[in-house]
C-alpha cells in the first residue's frame, strides 16, 4: 500500500504572478508529496472545494495581494464549517509578524512563512505536521 | 453509517475519502472495492488522453460542461504523471477545469500515476469503480497519450477519445502509440491553428488504410477548439453516438465480459505471485533467481516449480 502526502497549492485573491506558488509546488513534489495546482485568482470557496473534492492533507496558499487577513481566515471558516478542520493549512508571502501571529492563533492556519523562507523548512514542517490517522480504518 | 453509504446517499466527502482510501489500496481498499462493486456498472466510462498540452483537460472541462447540459451527472478523473526520481507529483489539470468548481453534480480528482505500467490501469480502474458506485452518468478519465499505459487505460473505458493537434509530426504520433486500435472518437483540437485541415485528412487516410472498422463503428474525426467551446457538442454527439452503437450492436456486453476476465486474471495473477512470496523464502527465491541467470533452469519451469512448492503439491502442471 502506498501513502503519499497530498497537498493543494493554490493562490486565492487577485494580484497577478504565482512564481513562488509554483517554486513551492515544486519543492514539495522533490519531497514525494503529490500537489495538485489550481493556479491563480482563486476565492476561499473554490479552494476548499477542491481540497474537499482531492481530500488533500494540506492546503498551502501563496498570498502578496495584502488581502491575507480576509481571505485566510475565511478558508480555515470554510474548512470548520465542511467538518474539516483537520486539514493543515499554511501560507506563504509578504505577512507581518503581527499578522502571522493573529492568523496562527486565532485563525488556525498553522504556519506562516516569508520571502526569506526555505522550502526545505516548509517540506519538513508538513511531514511532521500531518497526523497519520487521517490515512487509516476508517469504517467503508 | 459507513463511508459507502454516505457517498450514495450524496455525501462528497465521503467519496473523497473513499477514492484515497481505494487508491492507496490494500486491504483497505479492498474492503471498500468489495462493498460497493455491486453498485458499478451504470456510467458511461470515457477515455480521453493524447500528447502532452494537446488541450485535453479544456476539452475535459467543455465536454462535462455539455453533458451537464444534457442533465447528465460526470466525475472526472485526470491522470498525471509521478515524478520516477522523486515519486511525488504536479497534478495541473485542474487548472482547466475551474468553471466545473460550483456544481454538485460534478466531481473532478486528480490523481497521480504512482506505481509501473499494470498499477495505473489498477488504479485507474478501481477509482473510476468508486466514482461508478457513487452514481455519476458519464465518467471522464484524462490520461497523457504516451503509449502502453494509455493502451491500458483505454480499455478500461467503454468510449475513447484521441486528442489530436496540428503540427505535431501527425505521421508517426498516430501510429507509435498504436492509438488508430483504440480511438473509438478522434478529436483534432486547436482547429484554430492552420494546419488543422491536414491533420484531419491525415487521420481519415490513416484510418481508410485500417481496412474493416472495429465493431463496426465507423470512428468520427471532430473539430474542436477547446478554449472557445466550438465543436464540443458534435463531440458529445459521437461520444454518445459510439455508446448507443456498442449497445445496439450487442458489443457492448462482450467488451464488458472481456474487461472483467482481464481483470479477473490479473488479479489471480497478483495473488498467486503473493501466494508464492508468502510461503517461499526470499532466499530460496533469490537462488532460483540466480539459476535462471546462470542458465541452469529455464524461467517456465522454476515458475512452476515454484507455485507447486508454495502450493505443496508435487508439480504446478
Ligand atoms: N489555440 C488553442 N489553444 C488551446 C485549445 N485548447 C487548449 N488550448 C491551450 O493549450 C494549452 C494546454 O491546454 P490543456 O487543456 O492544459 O492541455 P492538456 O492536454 O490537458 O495538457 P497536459 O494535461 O499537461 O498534457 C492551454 O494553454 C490551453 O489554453 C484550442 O482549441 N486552441
Ligand atoms: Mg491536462
Amino acid at each position: 500500500m502506498e501513502r503519499k502526502i497530498r497537498v493543494l497549492v493554490a493562490k486565492p485573491g487577485l494580484d497577478g504572478h504565482d512564481r513562488g506558488a509554483k517554486v513551492i509546488a515544486r519543492a514539495l513534489r522533490d519531497a514525494g508529496m503529490e500537489v495538485v495546482y489550481t493556479g491563480l485568482q482563486q476565492t476561499p470557496q473554490m479552494i476548499v472545494d477542491a481540497a474537499l473534492q482531492e481530500d488533500v492533507d494540506v492546503i498551502g496558499l501563496s498570498i502578496l495581494s495584502g488581502a491575507h487577513m480576509t481571505l485566510l481566515p475565511k478558508v480555515t471558516q470554510l474548512l470548520h464549517a465542511a467538518g474539516a478542520a483537520d486539514v493543515l493549512v499554511v501560507a506563504g508571502g509578504i505577512i507581518s509578524d503581527a499578522d502571522a501571529e493573529i492568523l496562527r492563533r486565532e485563525h488556525g492556519i498553522a504556519a506562516v512563512y516569508g520571502p526569506g523562507a526555505s522550502t526545505n523548512e516548509i517540506v519538513d514542517f508538513i511531514r511532521r505536521s500531518v497526523k497519520p490517522e487521517r490515512f487509516s480504518g476508517a469504517e467503508v | 453509517m459507513g463511508l459507502i453509504d454516505q457517498m450514495r446517499a450524496g455525501d462528497r466527502r465521503a467519496l473523497a475519502r473513499l477514492v484515497t482510501i481505494v487508491e492507496n489500496g490494500g486491504d483497505d481498499g479492498r474492503r471498500a472495492l468489495a462493498k460497493l462493486y455491486q453498485y458499478t456498472g451504470q456510467a458511461h466510462i470515457i477515455g480521453v488522453t493524447g500528447p502532452p498540452g494537446a488541450g485535453k483537460s479544456t476539452l475535459v472541462n467543455e465536454i462535462a460542461l455539455e453533458l451537464r447540459r444534457r442533465d447528465a451527472s460526470v466525475g472526472i478523473l485526470a491522470v498525471d504523471p509521478t515524478s520516477p526520481f522523486t515519486g511525488g507529483a504536479i497534478l495541473g489539470d485542474r487548472i482547466r477545469m475551474q468553471p466545473l468548481g460550483h456544481d454538485r453534480s460534478i466531481f473532478v480528482r486528480s490523481m497521480a500515476s504512482r506505481g509501473q505500467l499494470g498499477g495505473i490501469a489498477r488504479a485507474t480502474g478501481d477509482v473510476v469503480k468508486v466514482l461508478d458506485a457513487a452514481g455519476f452518468n458519464a465518467i471522464i478519465v484524462e490520461t497523457i497519450g504516451a503509449g502502453q499505459a494509455e493502451v491500458e487505460i483505454a480499455r478500461e473505458a467503454h468510449t475513447t477519445v484521441v486528442v489530436e493537434v496540428p503540427g505535431l509530426g501527425d505521421d508517426v504520433q498516430a501510429i507509435k502509440a498504436g492509438i488508430l486500435e483504440i480511438a473509438d472518437v478522434f478529436v483534432v483540437n486547436k482547429a484554430d491553428r492552420e494546419d488543422a485541415q491536414k491533420t484531419q485528412r491525415h487521420l481519415q487516410a490513416m484510418l481508410q488504410l485500417g481496412g474493416v472498422p472495429r465493431e463496426q463503428w465507423d470512428v468520427p474525426i471532430v473539430m474542436t477548439v477547446a478554449t472557445r467551446g466550438e465543436g464540443v457538442a458534435q463531440a458529445v454527439d459521437a461520444i454518445q453516438s459510439h455508446l448507443q452503437h456498442l449497445k445496439a450492436g450487442g458489443y457492448f456486453g462482450e467488451r464488458e465480459r472481456q474487461r472483467v476476465e482481464r481483470e479477473f486474471r490479473m488479479i489471480l495473477q497478483g495473488l498467486a505471485l503473493g501466494l508464492v512470496q508468502e510461503r517461499v523464502g526470499a532466499a530460496q527465491r533469490e537462488a532460483m533467481v540466480a539459476q535462471i541467470q546462470t542458465r541452469r533452469i529455464d524461467p517456465y519451469t522454476a515458475a512452476e516449480r515454484m507455485l507447486a512448492e508454495a502450493l505443496g503439491v508435487g508439480e504446478a502442471r
